[in-house]
């Protein structure tokens, strides 16, 4: 059954290959897309139950035994990413299937769509850290495309400062990567467990931070988070539904297997903890400050980076377990709140708060957004709630008092932001004669396709709370194969000897 | 030997850093092209002194080929990225005249809300510029941007 473990790679990429060639005919490019995108959930889920049944799964795709070729693995961590990265992509795919021309419906639009989809996938099951980058460089390569395809004044603009960034970031990966294999002699995950402890602690510990620094810069945690505000907005909806859902957890993820994994807790607490609280804060200050429903959204992007770096600074593995679900719970809640902002752009014209009394206009998308809504600010029956409860506890168990308190006032001033949507954008009447006018006109009259992609990313997060016992089971097995990596080496490396040529 | 391409390297990165901070963006691509040379540069001497033969003589020590395979994948990939800006740059002469990094509106935005001397009007006009123009007039521009 371990055949399916290139398969998160290896469907997406040839269905690009194939929906360029169909460039002209946009229907059978539809047709192909979802298609394969369908039979990505099913393969994930059918991982997901295979490494819950028989341990993390192996593959070696070149033929070479482990440290020296490709080594593709697919732990707990991967499946669960693999799971909801995979219906999160399906349904905004089905999102778009009603747009028009000149956002979705573009030729370019499905290629780098799958291209993007299989460089998640390929991030997800990599076991080495080369690869790691050539998954991220495709994933980047492809939302470059993305950002920028109609090529307008402001995607033009925007486009520039996040490609930029990213290649910096990108550069910076690489030297990384030059370095580590200078001083280890592998790239291979599970070797490297081994040959980082023969480094002297000081080297070790900066290797760690260059990694933690790497990844920051994706994962838009402070201070590296300045680009995400002005770069996301700017995009076509869907594609910045994606990205606010997947790109930034592509980084956490990366986190918390480098700094797990690879580098058993080199990172001194303090300074993720730091880090984290920081990141909350500031991202949710910045929330506050805006009046833009798509910047204040971004900046919660942000500041929900924090929580899951909280959990990863508490080094411990109901610490990690709380991380894992909080990344798990967050890629629907921010995919499904793009999703809506972008339906009520679509209908007004405009992301501006300024009492547009959509509740009344369309009383689904008001529904949809506020179910999101209650689970990013963490009321008790949604997700957000099961994942901030994880990681106080887990913070209240290591007396880290401080934390405990920065990450609740953060969640308070969360619920303060998504009020202010609310009245700004769902409820009351418009405030002046021009907007009633040019309201009343507006018919919320959504593409079937749409509410139904929407619909599924809303009844994901919801099925992220209603199985949380089991979700929370399945992250606390992640959490004790990533606290304790030697059952991940032995399905790696098998009996062979670990540890690289010197 | 290494020590010298070491020397090398460490001067691509520097003027790579350089380049850029630069506002223009060809500049800022020709940055990107030399520290992306750095960081190749740097795996290759990861696989340790150059002059060793290549994989084929089983007897004698032969050069290490993993680091030399990273760096042509790395290279096909700046290669990529490296087109991908140069488009970009384009695309941003063809629309604006000029292929400088813009501010950002946004921020202008909130710098002149701190400012607390500014009319109110030359505010609300300025905000419409943003909107439909993108400040084309760099002089209020500039202006807001100072205070």
């Amino acid at each position: 059954m371990s055949v399916l473990v290139p398969a998160p790679f290896l469907l997406p990429v040839l269905a690009a290959g194939l929906a360029m060639t169909l460039g002209r005919h946009p229907k059978a490019q539809r047709v192909i897309t979802v298609a394969v995108l369908g039979t990505l959930v099913a393969v994930s889920a059918a991982l997901l139950v295979q490494v819950d049944r028989h341990g993390t799964q192996v593959v070696e795709p070149g033929g070479w035994p482990a440290p020296f070729g490709v080594t593709l693995a697919v732990d707990m961590l991967s499946a669960l990413m693999l799971v909801v990265s995979s219906i999160v992509l399906f349904s905004v795919l089905v999102f778009t299937l009603g747009q028009g021309r000149r956002d979705a419906g573009s030729a370019v639009f499905h290629p780098a769509y799958m291209t993007l989809a299989a460089g998640v996938g390929l991030a997800f099951v990599t076991g080495d850290m080369f690869n790691l980058f050539v998954a991220f460089e495709i994933t980047l390569m492809s939302s470059y495309v993305l950002v920028t395809f109609r090529g307008s004044r402001d995607q033009v603009r925007f486009g520039m400062t996040y490609v930029v960034i990213n290649v910096v970031a990108s550069l910076l990966f690489l030297t990384a990567i030059a370095l580590l294999y200078a001083a280890t002699g592998t790239v291979n995950m599970a070797d490297l467990t081994v040959a980082v402890t023969r480094l002297a602690d000081g080297t070790r510990t900066a290797f760690a931070l260059l990694f933690l620094l790497v990844f920051g810069v994706k994962a838009a945690m402070f201070p590296l988070f300045f680009w995400l505000p002005d770069s996301y907005p700017t995009a076509p909806t869907p594609v910045t539904a994606v990205f606010a859902g997947l790109l930034t957890k592509l980084g956490v993820y990366s986190i918390l297997r480098t700094q797990t994994l690879v580098f058993g807790d080199d990172v001194p607490s303090v300074i993720l903890l730091v880090i984290a609280g920081a990141t909350m804060i500031i991202g949710v200050l910045g929330a506050i400050a805006q009046d833009d429903m798509k910047r204040i959204l971004s900046f919660h992007i942000i500041s929900q980076i924090g929580y899951m770096i909280m959990g990863l600074g508490l080094l411990t593995v109901s610490g990690l377990a709380a991380s894992v679900f909080f990344v798990v719970h967050q890629i629907p809640v921010k995919t499904a709140l793009f999703l809506t902002g972008g339906m009520i752009e679509s209908t007004t014209g405009t992301s501006a708060l300024s009492r547009l009394g959509l509740m009344r206009r369309a009383p689904l998308v008001a529904a949809f957004f506020g179910l999101a809504a209650c689970s990013l600010a963490g009321f008790p029956p949604f997700s957000g709630f099961v994942g901030k409860y994880g990681l106080v506890s887990a913070g209240v168990a290591e007396s880290a008092w401080l934390i405990v308190g920065v990450s609740l006032l953060g969640s308070l001033l969360t619920l303060f932001s998504m009020a202010k949507i609310w009245a700004g954008v769902f409820w009351g009447e418009p405030d002046t004669e021009a907007d009633r006018r040019r309201l009343s006109g507006v018919s919320a009259r959504y593409p079937p396709t749409m509410i139904v992609g929407c619909a599924a990313v809303v009844v994901l997060t919801l099925a992220v709370a209603l199985f949380a016992g089991q979700v929370w089971d399945w992250s606390e097995q992640a959490a004790r194969e990533l606290h304790d990596p030697d059952a991940y080496v032995e399905a790696v490396l098998g009996g062979r000897l670990a540890g690289g040529s010197p | 030997m290494i020590v010298g391409l070491a020397a090398v390297a460490a001067v691509l990165f520097g003027v790579g850093v350089y380049l850029l901070i630069q506002r223009t963006l060809t500049r800022i691509l020709i940055g990107i092209g030399l520290i992306g040379h750095a960081a190749n540069l740097l795996l290759l001497l990861a696989g340790g002194p150059s002059g060793r033969p290549p994989l084929v003589d089983g007897g004698r020590q032969v050069s290490d080929p993993l680091p030399q395979a990273l760096a042509l994948t790395a290279i096909v990939i700046t290669f990529g990225v490296t087109l991908f800006l140069l488009a970009l740059a384009f695309r941003s002469v063809v629309q604006r005249g000029n292929d400088d990094v813009e501010d950002d509106p946004e921020d202008r935005r909130i710098s002149r809300l701190q400012d607390v001397t500014s009319d109110d009007t030359e505010l609300a006009q300025e905000d419409s510029d943003d909107g439909v123009v993108r400040h084309q007039d760099s002089a209020t521009s500039t202006g807001g941007e100072g205070s």
